[in-house]
């Protein structure tokens, strides 16, 4: 394996060093370091030094829906937005319920190489909410699978949550749970609020989210086991989430970039582009997200990244597909959101994208610190530059990006799997 | 004006003035033998209906064709729609047989705006969803504009299933665009949330609101909301919400009573009241056809006059 020398980078925006890279490992962090024999030496000059980032919810389609992405597909798209491992989510065709189908996912990760694939295991077969997927089988197969979540369904009923929280404990497993009562949400296409009630849409009212959240803090500590809440998107799940924490009780929670950036006022036009399950919410929960994830009560950034065929969103508003993509925008969005507006800095940033989502999937060689020794996981990011986001040009096979012709800052440079690059000067290698 | 007619907040005072009081002008039209006038000959309006709407697009229709425009019905059911057609394949169909105007009725709220991006003709909105129905909203003003000369400071009340109605949409804003104070009586479970910050009132009250009431318009309530635990009975709604001869006894001497249509007789207005003289409800039907003449030569015919016979007079 070729050796590199990075030159002059600043570590977490920190101070400048040289990382000298070898065998798949960070050999050494200092001050002019000198090239082994062989090494490619890469200036860095005004470039930041990451650790791989670590996406925690990404929706990689394949099996069953290649037409929208692949394991190939959407590692490229990761590789490209500077994520070294994703957690590939259950709800593919068929659900990844068995050591089987995660084990297909896993290995079709390996073989395309762009960066490491975690299946996320289905909490119940077929992502059907009635029986307990055999959990403990995708937890002891090669996938190793530590999280799972019937994501895109709730996990509604009570009992059964109970007992999948109950029953991973045994591998040291988590239950990241798409929290959305379910009752509360039938027909639901747009935040129930003011634009819901000028556009006529059937309203998706924060509630049906915090008290599922509400429920499953209690349920998690009533039995002492891990729950992860995906993609929180209300000010009240953060009052919920900050409360749980402050009683000590074993709760993690993500973000999506979008969430951190847009509003609900963008679906005035109707465009689908902007119809996501969790909805966009109002410019006050964009703000309580914020803060939350500055302050640790949010975890993680998570993608949520969801590709669709472009005829899934070239509909009207209530037949059209929930999601957006954000695999390729991830960083500059949260750049946007979270440093220009000095939320948070950058080894806030490295906290957020990396090191706990990697605690949270209890992923031990992603989501280390950038010392002598660790894998080397890294992802160099120019801050500076600035650009409009042109989605024709994505790695991703899917196209709905909702920050397509939007002005952001930053750039991924360059991504290191264990010493090995994925991307070097902004392109897949 | 805007080349769509989509919402009611696309039009301005102005806007729904010239409306209105082309309306007025062609409505002569339709009192003469020969109910037709040359002013859009050679153009092309599509009817687009999505949904089973008899009246709207009859209303339309002859709209169109007593302004000498070609005319073409074009329905879902029976069409390659039914056979999974896309509403974009539907729309480049349409502008590749040159529609100048495609007049949309769909059950998806938003489907014209999402049209409009596909089509360069204009778009009007005969109902879609439970978002808008504007030209509906503009027959209801011509109506009371007519009965009562002006809307400047009136009071009107619209009562019933305001969550799920896209006439009440659109009323509340054109009233409020045309000066009128609205009322919104409903109860809370049919009342979208953040109805707060809509340009109206709201009350739970019918009976407080009544007296003080110029114009009272009667929405339709569909029995399967009771299904969905909006109000325990149909009887119960009737008692709280639904106009009958006590309630109508009320109204101040002048006040109108208007219903969209069409009516549940018996739920939310009682029979004699809908046949009483204070009902507008077949004239309101009349007026459709000629505000939608206004609207669909506002937005196609541009400079020609309206009415040139009466222009050579």
């Amino acid at each position: 394996m070729r050796a590199y020398l990075i030159r002059g980078a600043r570590i977490l925006g920190g101070a400048r060093a040289d990382l000298s890279l070898r065998d798949g490992v960070i050999a050494e962090v200092g001050d002019g370091l000198a090239p082994v024999p062989g090494a490619e030496v890469l200036r860095a000059d005004g470039l930041l030094a990451l650790p791989g980032l670590v996406d925690l919810h990404t929706h990689l389609r394949e099996p069953g829906r290649e037409d929208a992405e692949t394991v190939e597909s959407g590692t490229r798209a990761a590789a490209l937005g500077g994520y070294t491992a994703v957690h590939a989510m259950a709800n593919t065709d068929p659900v990844a319920d068995t050591a089987g189908v995660v084990e297909q996912v896993w290995r079709l990760g390996r073989e395309a190489g762009h960066c490491d694939v975690h299946p996320v295991g289905a909490v119940t077969r077929g992502i059907e909410g009635r029986q307990l997927a055999e959990l403990g089988a995708m937890a002891d197969s090669a996938a190793g699978v530590r999280v799972f979540s019937d994501d895109g369904h709730c996990v509604s009923d009570a009992v059964l949550m109970r007992r999948a929280l109950e029953y991973v404990k045994a591998f040291g497993g988590v239950i990241a749970q798409h929290a959305q009562e379910p009752r509360l949400t039938e027909g639901a296409q747009l935040n129930e609020g003011e634009m819901s009630a000028r556009l006529g849409l059937c309203g998706w009212p924060a509630v049906a989210e915090e008290s599922i959240i509400a429920r499953d803090v209690l349920l998690a500590a009533h039995v002492e086991s891990r729950l992860h809440v995906c993609h929180v998107s209300t000010a009240g799940s953060v009052e919920i989430i900050r409360w749980a924490k402050g009683k000590g009780w074993q709760v993690t929670a993500e973000v999506t970039p979008h969430h951190l950036l847009l509003t609900d006022a963008l679906a005035d036009t109707y465009d689908p582009m902007y119809k996501v399950n969790p909805p966009l919410r109002t410019s006050e929960d964009v703000a309580a997200l914020r803060a939350a994830l500055a302050d640790g009560t949010i975890d993680c950034v998570a993608t949520d990244h969801a590709p669709h065929p472009v005829e899934a969103k070239e509909t009207e508003w209530t037949a059209a597909a929930m999601g957006m993509i954000g695999l390729e925008t991830a960083l500059p969005v949260v750049q946007e959101a979270m440093v220009e507006t000095g939320l948070l800095d950058w080894a806030g940033v490295a906290d957020r994208m990396s090191f706990r989502p990697a605690r949270i999937g209890r992923l031990r060689a992603q989501g280390q610190p950038l010392t002598a020794g660790s894998p080397a996981n890294i992802t160099l990011y120019d801050p500076a530059s600035r650009g409009v986001v042109d989605a024709t040009g994505f790695a991703s096979k899917s196209r709905n990006s909702p920050f397509a012709g939007l002005e952001l800052p930053g750039r991924v440079v360059a991504t290191f799997l264990r010493g090995r690059p994925t991307v070097l000067e902004g392109k897949l290698t | 004006m805007k080349r769509h007619l989509i919402s009611a907040a696309d039009l301005t005072r102005d806007d729904a003035l010239l409306i209105l009081d082309t309306a007025e002008e062609l409505a002569q039209v339709v009192d003469r033998p020969i109910k037709k006038l040359p002013t859009l000959r050679g153009r092309t309006v599509v009817n687009l209906f999505f949904e089973d709407s008899t009246r709207t697009r009859i209303s339309f229709e002859a709209a169109a064709k007593r302004l000498s425009a070609d005319v073409i019905n074009f329905s879902a059911k029976g069409s390659s729609v039914s056979k999974g057609e896309s509403l974009k394949d539907t729309a480049l169909t349409l502008e590749a047989m040159g529609a100048d105007a495609v007049v949309i009725r769909h059950g998806a709220s938003g489907a014209p705006y999402r049209l409009a991006n596909w089509v360069h003709g204009s778009v009007v909105n005969a109902g879609d969803g439970t978002h808008e129905h504007p030209t509906q909203a503009l027959l209801d003003a011509f109506t009371m504009r007519r009965r009562l000369g002006g809307l400047e400071g009136r009071q009107i009340t619209i009562v019933g299933d305001i969550l799920h109605s896209r006439v009440a949409r659109s009323n509340v804003l054109l009233l409020h665009t045309l000066g009128a104070d609205v009322t919104l009586v409903a109860p809370p479970t049919l009342l979208p949330v953040a109805v707060d910050t809509w340009p109206c009132t709201v009350s739970y009250d019918l009976d407080a609101v009544i007296p003080k009431t110029d114009v009272i318009m009667m929405l339709r309530v569909q029995a399967e909301r009771m299904n969905a635990a909006y109000f325990p009975s149909v009887r119960e709604y009737s008692r709280r919400y639904g106009l009958d001869a006590r309630r109508m006894g009320q109204l101040p001497e002048h006040a109108l009573v208007m219903h969209p249509g069409p009516m549940n007789r018996g739920v939310e207005i009682a029979a004699e009241v809908a046949d009483s003289t204070r009902s507008t409800i077949v004239e309101q039907v009349a007026n459709g056809v000629t505000v939608r003449m206004a609207v669909l030569y506002l937005l196609l015919g541009g400079s020609v006059p309206a009415n040139p016979a009466e222009e050579d007079s």
